[in-house]
């Protein structure tokens, strides 16, 4: 009952940091892509609940930033102008969860802008880049692990259920597949993809590069687990019944592998989050505007940005719990399917 | 003698079929390196052709192919088209300052888990074994990108190391000690990430095979005997464990050459990432294809080393597997 209880917490766990990314429009206060190039690299606003005159506020407020006079993002509070913090409030649209269309935000300012996370070279708000960047890298890393699990499952139970030569050529191929160094096979499939079409389409094929290139570990596991089970008595007693090929897979074979792939999705996605943030870190990946993990920590790749502005960091540390999450659900999920079920 | 060739047999026809598997993605692709060329309204289209005609671009793909294994053969894998030079020197250099990296990595990777490992297996649950699982868990969440920059960020604030690059400017005038010093001070950065990242793997496995062999009867009887502690740990027990770890070292060649592109970039370290990424860029055909092959290959060579290892520390390996 504690492996099943372990596995609900790092499921409910999960599925909160999702929901937070998912709601994106809803949480962050203003659109990934609007400019103040009037305020370049501007550090977190600070909240305050004590104005100048000692008075106490309890709705938090903020003071306008103003660029220092002569001088490049550097900033100062213009305490005379006591801009509140208001919550519920109607900005810039959006469609909820991708569906619904929607003006409200959780909170905002007017007329000063409230960047809880400091702004980008753009000026625009890096908290709403961070969550709807959460948005491109995890959908990256969700599609991308679909997509090596189908690969795997159907190469995998082909080879183990029909066995023979097929066998031999597929596994001969996931070999060659699993004796390539990822990562440079990885930038050898993007190199013969087109640099830069429109944002959506690179991200669809990244997804699918990611996802084509690793499909030959969980192949391999899932021909294993096919194996094993192909000549239990119940499969035999179902081919004795005259079952066909196709419903003995899908009624007592594939369920068994089930175990298999829920563990490896939980390995595999981290993994991919990681690959799309290699690629776009490196310029390959997810073009501007749009936003995602890796081209955000890819401005870091300036030296200047990266000794003077820390909050351009902050990419790097929202990855960090969603790890935590699929490191802890890939351990329980390990304990809770009992190999010992298909050794 | 016959499994070293059948291993060696196996290799090279791995290496063919990456060779044929990259070459036929990158013909898939639309476009070349001189289709930037056509929209400079500098230089003629004739040029372009005429270009285009010189590297024999415009030829059919398998006679392509084989004038590109003809080149292979001869040394020189093809040709950049963006250094007008053979590829094989340029990946040459690179492919030093990549191995130099990787391999000292590896070295201080495995240096620095065996102790840990066996440590934490000897006492189970107890603090040392405590220490280096939060350590392991903490450096596996936090991504190797994440770890690059914050160690640059600290060398850079810090000044204690050189932010990037092999060596300082003066190297040449330098005494060979200083050269040494010079080249260890530049190479600690890459080098840490790298082993940061590869290590809690190799930590777990360790520990998780050594565990298994320290419950052994023999192990028991010689600690009945009075072997000495470090003796039973690493002259009766390791070598009981290696099975596992020599497979897992091939394994780890390839996770530190991947880990080791990032990081050359983020650290200009100039290995054959930094090449590899502006070769993708500017679609340097022949310098992608190489540098994806080459590294397949230390892969190979790292397998077949461990393949070797393993041969050599494992009679039962020796025996001729029956027919499937």
């Amino acid at each position: 009952m504690t492996k099943r209880r372990k596995l609900v917490k790092w499921l409910v766990v999960l599925g909160a940091l999702h929901g937070v990314v998912a709601c994106a429009g809803f949480l962050s206060p203003y659109d990934p892509t609007e400019q103040d190039r009037e305020r370049p690299y501007a550090p977190p606003v600070r909240l305050h609940f004590r104005d100048t005159q000692r008075r106490f506020h309890i709705r938090p407020f903020l003071y306008p930033l103003r660029v220092r006079e002569g001088s490049f993002a550097q900033f100062d509070e213009d305490t005379a102008r006591v801009t509140p913090v208001r919550f519920f409030v109607d900005g810039s649209s959006y469609r909820l969860l991708g569906l619904v269309p929607c003006r409200l935000h959780l909170f905002g300012a007017f007329p000063a802008r409230i960047c809880l996370l400091g702004t980008d070279g753009y000026g625009r708000d890096q908290l709403s880049r961070i969550l709807y960047g959460g948005q491109v890298s995890l959908a990256a890393g969700l599609l991308g692990a679909g997509t090596t699990l189908l690969f795997g499952l159907g190469i995998g139970t082909a080879a183990g259920y029909y066995g023979g030569w097929r066998d031999d050529v597929l596994m001969r191929l996931a070999e060659l597949f699993m004796a390539l160094p990822w990562l440079y096979l990885l930038l050898g499939l993007r190199a013969f993809l087109p640099l830069s079409v429109r944002p959506t389409q690179p991200f669809l094929l990244i997804v699918i590069v990611i996802g084509l290139v690793g499909w030959a570990r969980p192949a391999r596991l899932i021909r294993s687990v096919v194996l094993s089970f192909k000549e239990r008595d119940f499969v035999r007693a179902a081919r004795g019944f005259g079952a066909s090929d196709g419903y003995i897979l899908i009624r007592h074979i594939l369920p068994e592998t089930s175990s298999v792939l829920l563990t490896q999705a939980a390995i595999l996605v981290p993994q991919y989050i990681l690959a799309e943030m290699a690629l776009s870190f490196l310029g390959l990946g997810v073009p501007e505007p749009l936003a995602s993990w890796g081209n955000l920590l890819a401005n870091l790749r300036q030296y200047s940005v990266l000794m003077s502005y820390w909050w351009m960091y902050l990419p790097a540390v929202a990855i960090v719990p969603f790890f935590i999450g699929y490191l802890g659900l890939a351990s329980a999920l390990q304990e809770w399917a009992d190999p010992s079920r298909w050794a | 003698m016959r499994f070293l060739l059948r291993r060696l047999a196996h290799a090279v026809f791995l290496l063919f079929a990456v060779s044929i598997l990259t070459y036929l993605f990158a013909s898939l692709v639309p476009g070349d390196y001189f289709d930037e060329m056509r929209l400079n309204p500098q230089i003629a289209p004739q040029t372009v052709v005429a270009l285009r005609a010189q590297y024999r671009l415009d030829r059919p793909l398998p006679l392509r192919y084989v004038r590109w294994l003809d080149s292979v053969v001869h040394g020189d894998l093809g040709y950049s088209f963006s250094y007008n030079s053979p590829v094989a020197p340029l990946l040459l250099v690179r492919a030093r300052n990549t191995l130099v990296l990787t391999l000292t990595a590896a070295l201080l990777a495995w240096g620095l888990a065996l102790p840990l490992g066996v440590r934490s297996a000897e006492h189970v649950g107890g603090l040392p074994d405590a220490l280096v699982s939060w350590m392991t868990a903490g450096l596996l969440v936090v991504p190797d990108v994440v770890l690059a920059l914050g160690l640059l960020l600290f060398a850079a604030r810090s000044g204690w190391f050189p932010t990037g690059g092999l060596v300082s400017i003066d190297f040449d005038s330098l005494s060979l000690a200083r050269k040494l010093l010079d080249l260890a001070l530049h190479i600690m950065l890459p080098v840490s990430v790298l082993v940061l990242t590869a290590l809690p793997l190799l930590v777990r496995h360790v520990r998780s095979a050594m565990i298994g062999v320290l419950e052994a009867p023999f192990l028991q009887a010689a600690r009945g005997h009075g072997i000495p502690r470090r003796r039973l740990l690493y002259r009766y027990a390791l070598p009981a464990a290696a099975n596992p770890l020599i497979s897992l070292f091939g394994f780890s060649v390839g996770t530190l050459l991947s880990g080791s592109l990032l990081v050359e970039v983020v650290m200009s370290w100039p290995g054959l990432g930094p090449l590899l990424v502006e070769a993708i860029l500017s679609r340097d055909l022949y310098v992608v294809i190489g540098g994806v092959l080459l590294s397949t290959l230390f892969l190979v060579i790292g397998n077949l080393i461990a393949d070797l290892l393993l041969y050599w520390a494992d009679p039962r390996t020796r025996v001729e597997s029956p027919a499937k």
